[in-house]
Formats: C-alpha cells, structure tokens, sequence
C-alpha cells in the first residue's frame, strides 16, 4: 500500500505514527475536520488523539452512488464489485466525535464504548483513507 | 401579525411513481385539487409561494394554471421547501396584505437513496468519496446509539414500519398501498445496521396545495377550514448532532426538532397531552420512535411500550402518521412536509376516510426534519 495515495493530502500526519487532523477554534473547542478557506482563517491545525471509543456504528449494505470512488463505482466496476463496509463515531477524549470507516471487527463485535484506536487502510486503486479498529489488548 | 390565517383548501396528487407525468405537472394537478377543495378559481389566488428539490421551479406553473400575473415566489429550501413555502404564505394573509394565498410543492427524483455533493453542504470532497455522505447512515448511527442509550429492540423500529404500511393500505394518496407483516420487514436486506430495506422511506414524487385565508375570507366564502395556530421553523443549535457531520461536539447540545416544537407549543398555547393526531418525520423507523421523544409526546425509551400497545395506532391514544408517512407515501422532498398538513387538515375536517381518527380530533401536529439539520412544527386547530 505504499504506492497509495491519502484521498486527501491534509487529512491525516505524517510519519509512522499518523494523526487524524482536527482544528484548534480561538475559543479552544477541538473541530473536525480542519475547516476550509476563510473559515480556516483563526483555526490552529490540530493533531487528534489516536484512540478513542466507539460512539455509534452502522454498516453500508448498498453501492452509495457518486460521488463514492470505492470498489463497484471504478472504471469497469459494478454493483458486484461493492464490498459492505462499517462506519461509526468514534469519541476522541476531550477533544472531538468523528465519523470514521470502521476496519478490523465485525458488525456484531462492536459494542458502545469499546476501545478504538486510528489506522490507514487501503481504500481503492489510487488511494488510501483513515479508519478506526478496535485497539489491540495491550 | 395576529390576524387568524386558515387552510380552506387542500389538494394532493397522488405519491409514488407517475410516468409521463413532471413533478410541476403534479403539483399543477394539486393545485386544481386545492382550488376544488375551497371552491375557488385560480384568477381568485393573489399570492402564491411553492417549490421542488428537484423538479424545477413552481412559478411556470402560470402557464397551465392560467396567466393572471399574481406574484409568485419560487422557494427553495431543502428539505424545508414545502414548510418554508406554507410559513410564508401564512405571513402574507396574517400580516394583511392579502387574503388568498397559496403555498404548493412538488418533486420528482430518480430511484434509490440521495447523493448530495459534500460542496453544496460546504464539506470535503473525500466525505463523499470514501462513502460517508449518505443520509441513510446518519439515520442508523443516530438510531443505534439511541437504541443502546435507552433500550430501543429491534422489534420496534419493525413495528413501526408495519404500522405505516397498515395505514397505508387505507390511504388513497399512499404509495405502498399493500400490508407488510412483521418478519418480513425483520428479515428484509439490511440496509445500514439496524435498518432494513422495509424501515427506510424511499425517494418518490407528487404533489401538495394548500389554500390559506383570512378569517375574514373564509367567513365570506363560508369555506370548511382548519386554523393555524401555530407554525415555527428552526435551524441547528450549536453543539447538535445532525445529518451530514464528519465530526460532533462532545457537549450534548440541542436538537432543532425539540425547539420547533417547544416554540410550536408555546406559540399555541396548547401541550403534547392535547394533540389529537400526529405526523411526525419518519425517514426510516428509527426517525417517528426518537421524534416521538424530541415532540414531547413520550420520555426517552418509553416508545417500546406504546408500540407494543399500539397507543401510536390510529384509534390508539395518539394515533401517529395516520397516512402511512414517509414510509408508505416515500419522500418527494417539495412535497413532503406539505403532505403531513394535508394529512392533519383532512383529518380535523373530518374527511380522512378509512383512516379517520375516532372523536373529531381537534388539534394537529406535524414535524418535518431534513438536512442540514433543520425542522418544521404546524399545530392545526379545529
């Protein structure tokens, strides 16, 4: 996967240990994502917590139309090359609730509150995109 | 603004699908129902406020309803297009400057779910490339925790489908006019978890008008009307959680359902206890249960007893989404929230049919929520 690219350049750091990027408002409140042009204007970049805990989560049983760009909307893909993935909340402490992919558990091991920790997953031929997996018992 | 502003008039195309017939075609056909309705003609209307989401713009409407150059404003507000269009034909009769007003609206969309583009909602294009930007997940992830905070089953986001296409089946302007029973709507594809193909609402089409008067009009027409006594619209309070957000304060904030109809019951005088009939947003099964609470009309987890008592059945202590909803009529964006005040003016008349609520119900209350986190409350009293 290191031929992928982040589906966006600004999403995520660096590094081996990479972190979501949230924003820092002038009145202290955590936001993500990190807003845009002149709503970015008085917003410091904010590097997010890499574990939290599961807030909600559902599973996407049907090929969303575009402008999704994951299997079964390629070049010469259809509905049967849809795979179903999950997607939640995950609560970062303190900071902020994002909505991420979920990877790395099955619809009926997810439980309110579980332990969560951010990862970079694969998400089609060109890209790579973040996602959220049940932290591994230390 | 105290004048007394009344429905005198109301008109419905049909939901569902019509081939060979436009979206404005359908609300043209609404319009004409409306005019019948109050025993009106067009010429007679002097303002008209109406618009789609997606089946252009109301006021050509001119050309087959005939060219008597009444002002007509094209609304486009979302989800809140029809509600918007009504609230402000309200404001034109209640402020006195006119008598006869219309408020109309219309859609028409292509088969399956909604894809919006994260730049008309100001988000990021990856929101919408990685999958994230679909309505329906908004409605499972909001339901699932629900359901974990306050011990929602799974039977009863099934019930509540089963009772809305029940309703359905005794409504002439539903969609889906045939009965579901319970397993099947359990065991039917799951759509996002735990939602199944029988618990969503789908995209459809149709046609709603709506006639508003003076007290002074309806008097000298000796129109059949219903008032409004009410009608607040309000926008996301900060802190909210609502759809099409890639991230969420961890402060609980408000709702905009629960302050459009704190507002609307304010503005009435009248309390959840006294509502007779109720349409309340049903994009899916999970939306009537959590917009049961958010109204007023039960505590948090409370929606598992009623409808295991069947108390939101018609004939039941408040009968909810009497039509069928969202659910059985699916969702013309223009149209829907106007489908819920014909749905209450019909039954407040009296003229409901099969799906008549017993005991001339006298007052009643409609919700409608869309994106990007917005909701409409209309109480109609007898």
């Amino acid at each position: 996967m290191t031929t992928l690219t982040p589906i966006d350049p600004d999403l995520w750091s660096d590094g081996p240990e990479p972190h979501l990027m949230g924003g820092k408002l002038p009145s202290g409140e955590i936001v993500f994502p990190m807003p845009q042009g002149d709503a970015a204007s008085d917003v410091e970049p904010y590097k997010l917590a890499r574990k939290g805990r599961l807030w909600s989560w559902t599973s996407q049983g049907f090929l969303p139309k575009e402008p999704y760009e994951g299997p079964g909307n390629g070049d010469g893909e259809g509905p049967q090359d849809f795979v179903p993935f999950l997607l939640g909340y995950v609560e970062l402490p303190g900071e902020v609730i994002v909505e991420s992919r979920i990877v790395g558990a099955t619809l009926e091991q997810l439980k309110l509150g579980m332990p969560m920790e951010f990862c970079v997953v694969p998400f089609n031929q060109q890209y790579s995109t973040f996602a959220f997996q049940p932290e591994r018992a230390a | 603004m105290s004048e007394n502003v009344y429905i005198i008039g109301a008109g419905i195309h049909p939901f569902g699908r019509t081939e060979g017939r436009s979206g404005r075609e359908q609300g043209v056909y609404a319009v004409r129902e409306a005019l019948k309705d109050a025993g009106l003609d067009w010429p007679d209307i002097e303002y008209a406020y109406g618009g789609s989401a997606a089946a252009g713009s109301a006021d050509i409407m001119v050309n087959e309803l005939g060219l008597t150059s009444l002002p007509f404003t094209n609304v486009a507000n979302g989800c809140a297009t029809g509600g918007s269009a009504l609230a402000s034909a309200q404001m034109a009769v209640a402020s006195g400057m006119y008598d006869l007003a219309l408020a109309v609206g219309f859609d028409k969309h292509p088969r399956g779910a909604f894809n919006a583009r994260p730049s008309t909602y100001g988000l990021p294009e990856w929101y919408g490339q990685t999958g994230m930007m679909l309505t329906t997940q908004f409605f499972a992830l909001k339901i699932q925790r629900y359901m974990q905070l306050h011990g929602i089953s799974r039977k009863a986001l099934g019930r509540v489908a089963e009772k809305a296409f029940r309703n359905g089946t005794v409504t002439p302007h539903a969609w889906r006019r045939s009965p579901v029973d319970l397993d099947t709507i359990m065991n039917a594809p799951m759509i996002n978890d735990p939602l199944t193909k029988y618990m969503f609402c789908s995209p459809s089409e149709g046609g709603v008008a709506l006639i508003l008067a003076s007290e002074k009009k309806m008097r000298e027409l000796g129109a059949n009307g219903v008032r409004i006594a009410k009608i607040a619209v309000k926008t996301r309070p900060p802190d909210s959680f609502e759809v099409f957000q890639a991230g969420v304060s961890i402060r609980e904030g408000g709702k905009p359902t629960v302050l459009a109809s704190q507002a609307a019951f304010e503005g009435a005088g009248v309390s959840p206890q006294d509502i007779d009939v109720a349409q309340l947003q049903d994009t899916e099964s999970g939306a009537e249960i959590m917009h049961m609470a958010e109204n007023g009309f039960c505590k948090d987890g409370e929606q598992e007893e009623w409808l295991d008592q069947g108390w939101s059945e018609i004939g039941g202590k408040l009968p909810i989404n009497t039509d069928g909803g969202c659910l059985a009529c699916g969702e013309p964006i223009g149209a829907s929230g106007l489908r819920q005040i014909y749905e209450n003016t019909q039954q407040l008349r009296g003229r409901a049919g099969e799906r008549q609520v017993p005991g001339s119900p006298k007052l009643g209350y409609s919700h409608v929520y869309g994106a990007p986190g917005l909701s409409a409350v209309a109480i109609l009293e007898r």
